[in-house]
């Protein structure tokens, strides 16, 4: 790695593999337009990888598509490799190797089909074939899986497979598309291994796109995007450097973390707080009087300490602008009960698709005004356990109660009392956002004056009122899913069950979002969630790691961090983050299902 | 394609846009899209499943013609001449008489569905027989399926007429009729409807398969995100096209054999005409039918639109408005017009001319001269309009 940097640190300006001028990209028609990218000047150094960062709809794929001749700016010139991209787009798509955010494989062909497809059209040369496919082979480890059909591969497998067919042919310059979304932790660790190997050992020139924040500090050059536009281009350093001496570490042992982390997000001049194991991190305002000590001032018991800063530190601050934390309020008076008891008890839970186990003996339970986390790769049985709990699968074996209810007996009545949130924040895209709110209103059996009541709090507590006629699907992300919250809280439910509620939202969106479940645990609603940002399990109060569907880890995120570190070689430097933990449990795991078979 | 440009291991040897060739690029999608039909259930529905159902279905089940019809005979005074007109209609194939004993009762089997018609000899239907006007009979017939009432009345005629002209011989006297009908049906001499109903098929059969299956397999492509793959390979976008015509040209080749050995050898339809002028025109279309395919899923670029219009605009079309089943001439005007944008009519024309009346080629050639005017336009339009860009 430093080696390239070096290398590259002395070239020249013909060492620019990619240079965007001027680039703009709209999309739809009057008055529907969509600002995809706006007057973005972009160069990619030969021999170096470049991270293209930011959240959804910040206009990576479209960046990509352009520079792959998929699509034509309005605007703007892009050359790539020294052609017009607009002109020859052939000849970059000759020397590009590009893999879509799907991987653009055929699940239907199996992974030896697929590679003599794409070599096929790379035009690859019958002779060289055999010993590329050998190397490729080796390199993501699918060696032993030629023959398997590509839709069987696992979610890391597939995205490893999607990358051997674009390096079928060496190009010159890998693009990337969020290679890594959506993958569990180990195989993203393994992807950046094969890139780093490629720019190390063929000098591949590589434009990677990603919503990972902590993915930046892997490239060597960061380009950020948000919302079309671009806020930076340098090194991750360059960004995080100018943070240094506003990032801290705070404390308070008699205080929860939630808590903790409330208090400090309204104080003056705090402009980022996240929960970091035990502590909040806190990033302050660069010009207000701030000091450490004043942040900390009549919080029993805490402490503060300066912590090295990092690219999200920056990245917010950037995105953040001017608009200050706002303090969430959540007025959803929920009508649980007070109680102590166990909301959700499985036990031994099963469920099968033919002979393949999806979830195997599933075990945990989840308290009163608990927030309790489900964390896993896709495919880990997250998404079955949750249909299951929401009643909208049978189980195959094992018993579930939700809320007191018997599942198998009064799916229906446990039903009543559960708010749900999916992936996809299932709502109607062509129903204005008022709509959808009277729509599941009515749906969860609310009416005339109750139903009034509900939808203009749900309107303010989210602060949808700017939005009440626009459109679901012409809704920003974030919009949508405080969008798709609000509906499954209109009934007040005393559990809510939330199915990656974050996914590809912005960090801002995503913090904010995390403010808001804080507030209504609070007030005892009982909250379950998955997700593949390890990160944020730290809030949770309880969580469960799974994998292939079974639980590898079940206490607070403490816990599992102490399992991971005596499963793992003790005495690893850093603290030991919980994408650390999740790799070495998995790890631990594969280890020991390696030693059973021999046994 | 040479063994240097092939060597690309290295990356300061500049990658030619040639290398490989188009050969290598269309036989890889070829290939790919073979395994793909052997692997799709649905694919294999469509293309082997469906043609033999349909086949089956029209073959055996679906008839239009009219056999042994139940007719209530109401005859107010029997005698020989009503028991002998009983007869006639009996010894038919056609009928299937049921007296009845008065007019009331045959309404209400009328009623009930049990007769389609009623036939009704009044009390002086012997001695106006005799008569020099000849005796009347009363026909009632069931309108509600307009075209089987038509039926069941023409054969009543000709029973009747038949009957007349026998009677008459029997006595020794001229025919009652100045003008004596000899009907001669040509082409389909036993009336069988199978035998134009299951050559008719193959259009249906070939529209599924070039029109719906490409158009849904091309969309899919779109859906599954690996067009985005392809298209940012070195490929050309007339490579695609023709890496998706020619597996499905097969197929549809394949399906219209399939379709005339099942015609030939299991429903014994005639094949008057030859072999390769079928084969040849099934190709027109096919290619008219492909190129329709292909159009849609360009612009629709979506599952389920491209499905929904590619049964809407060929599908449908093929059944209704090619004069498989219903009569182009019978229809309105304005229909008829709408028909000669369907290019089904067309090559209806020519497999029902090609089965039941021979290689006519004042009628084979101009319906095979539209099908090639479409199958240009359809393709070319493809061409045309398939970019390799995103929008």
């Amino acid at each position: 790695m430093i080696d390239v940097a070096e290398a590259s640190a002395s070239a020249t300006g013909t060492d620019i593999v990619m240079r965007l001028t001027g680039v703009d990209k709209q999309f739809g028609k009057p008055p529907r337009v969509t600002h995809a990218l706006r007057g973005v000047e972009i160069e990619v150094r030969r021999g170096r990888i470049t991270g293209l960062i930011g959240p959804d709809g910040a206009g990576k794929t479209t960046l990509m598509r352009i520079a792959s001749g998929l699509l034509v700016p309005k605007r703007g010139e892009v050359e790539v490799l020294g052609f017009d991209v607009a002109r020859k787009p052939l000849e970059i798509q000759a020397r590009v190797g590009y893999m879509p955010q799907r991987f653009g494989l055929y699940e239907d062909l199996s992974v030896q089909e697929n590679l003599d497809l794409y070599a096929d059209l790379q035009g690859v040369a019958p002779q060289s074939r055999a010993a590329r496919y050998h190397e490729l082979m080796n390199m993501t480890g699918l060696a032993p899986f030629t023959g398997r059909l590509a839709g069987r591969l696992s979610g890391g497998m597939k995205q490893k497979l999607g990358l051997a067919c674009t390096l079928v042919h060496p190009p010159e310059l890998l693009l990337l598309d969020e290679p890594t979304v959506g993958v569990d932790p180990v195989s993203r660790r393994e992807l950046w291994e094969i890139v780093y190997r490629l720019v190390r050992e063929q000098a591949m020139t590589v434009l990677l796109s990603t919503a990972y924040l902590d993915e930046a500090e892997r490239c060597d050059e960061v380009i950020v995007l948000h919302e079309g536009r671009q806020l930076g281009h340098g090194a991750p350093d360059d960004f995080s450097r100018p943070m240094t001496g506003r990032s801290f570490a705070v404390g308070a042992p008699d205080l929860g973390k939630r808590t903790l982390q409330a208090r400090l997000a309204a104080r003056p001049g705090v402009l980022d707080t996240v929960i970091q194991g035990e502590h909040v991190r806190v990033v302050l305002d660069a010009d207000t009087a701030t000091t450490p000590q004043s942040v900390i001032a009549e919080l029993p018991g805490a402490g503060i300490e300066p912590v090295p800063p990092r690219f999200e530190d920056a990245f917010v601050t950037m995105i953040r602008g001017d608009q200050s934390v706002r303090r969430i309020e959540v007025s959803t008076a929920s009508t649980a009960k007070r109680s102590d008891g166990q909301v959700i008890k499985v036990q031994h839970l099963d469920r099968r698709f033919g002979d393949f186990y999806a979830v195997r003996d599933l075990s945990f339970d989840v308290g009163h005004g608990e927030v309790f986390g489900l964390l896993g790769a896709n495919g880990a049985g997250k998404s079955t356990t949750f249909r299951m709990l929401c009643g909208l699968l049978p189980a195959s074996g094992g018993e579930i109660s939700v809320a007191g209810v018997d599942l198998r007996t009064a799916a229906a009545a446990a039903r009543a009392r559960i708010g749900y949130m999916s992936q996809k924040f299932s709502l109607y895209g062509n129903l204005s956002v008022q709509q959808n709110l009277r729509f599941f209103a009515s749906a969860y059996g609310l009416a005339g004056k109750r139903q009034r009541q509900r939808i203009d709090a749900a309107l303010a507590d989210f602060e949808l009122q700017g939005y009440r006629d626009t459109a679901g699907e012409t809704l920003p992300l974030g919009y949508k899913q405080r969008l798709a919250l609000a509906c499954a809280l209109l009934h007040e439910p005393e559990i809510l069950f939330l199915d990656e509620p974050t996914s590809g939202v912005d960090p801002l969106a995503r913090r904010e979002f995390w403010a808001r479940i804080s507030a209504l645990a609070e007030l005892g609603v009982t909250v379950l969630v998955t997700t593949h940002f390890m990160e944020e399990a730290e809030y949770c109060d309880r969580m469960a790691i799974m994998a292939a569907g079974r639980i590898l880890a079940l206490g607070t995120p403490e816990q599992i961090k102490a399992k991971a570190r005596s499963a793992q070689q003790p005495g690893v430097g850093r603290e030991t983050t919980m994408e650390d933990a999740f790799i070495a449990l998995i790890e631990a795991n594969e280890h020991r299902e390696v030693q059973t078979d021999a046994a | 394609m040479s063994t240097a440009k092939c060597r690309l291991m290295l990356p300061e040897q500049q990658a030619d846009v040639t290398r490989g060739g188009t050969r290598m690029r269309l036989r890889g999608l070829v290939r790919k899209e073979f395994l793909q039909i052997l692997r799709d259930p649905s694919s294999i529905a469509i293309a082997f499943v469906m043609p033999v159902v349909l086949l089956l279905l029209f073959g055996y089940g679906v008839s239009m013609d009219a056999r042994h019809v139940p007719l209530a005979m109401v005859i107010e005074q029997p005698d020989a001449d009503t028991a002998g007109l009983v007869g006639a209609f009996g010894n038919t194939e056609y009928f299937r008489p049921i007296v009845m004993p008065n007019m009331r009762s045959a309404e209400q089997a009328m009623l009930a569905g049990k007769v389609n018609g009623i036939v009704h000899l009044r009390s002086d239907f012997s001695r106006r027989l005799r008569s020099a006007d000849g005796a009347p009979i009363q026909l009632i017939l069931n309108g509600v399926d307009a075209n089987y009432a038509r039926l069941i009345q023409g054969y009543v005629q000709g029973v009747w007429g038949a009957w007349l002209n026998q009677r008459a011989t029997q006595h020794g006297a001229p025919p009652p009729l100045a003008v004596d009908l000899q009907p001669r049906v040509w082409f389909n001499g036993n009336f069988r409807s199978r035998d134009y109903l299951v050559p008719g098929l193959i259009v249906v059969i070939m529209t599924l398969i070039g029109a719906l299956l490409t158009a849904l397999v091309m969309a899919r492509e779109w859906d599954r995100g690996t067009m985005e793959a392809l298209l940012v390979t070195p490929v050309r976008m007339r490579e695609i096209l023709a890496g998706k015509l020619i597996p499905y040209f097969v197929l549809g080749m394949g399906g219209m054999a399939l379709s005339v050995a099942m015609a030939v050898w299991l429903f014994q339809v005639p094949l008057r005409g030859s072999l390769w002028v079928l084969t040849l025109a099934s190709a027109l279309f096919l290619a008219a039918a492909l190129g329709m395919g292909l159009l849609i899923s360009i612009t629709a670029r979506n599952q389920f639109v491209a499905g929904l219009l590619a049964i809407i605009t060929t599908f449908l079309p093929a059944f209704i408005l090619s004069g498989f089943i219903f009569d182009i001439g019978s229809m309105p005007l304005v229909v008829q017009w709408i028909t000669h944008l369907m290019a089904a009519r067309y090559f209806v024309s020519i497999l029902q001319t090609s089965f039941l009346a021979g290689d006519v080629w004042p009628v084979l050639l101009p319906n095979a001269a539209a099908l090639i005017v479409m199958a240009v336009i359809f393709l070319g339009l493809s061409r045309r309009l398939a970019r390799k860009r995103l929008e």
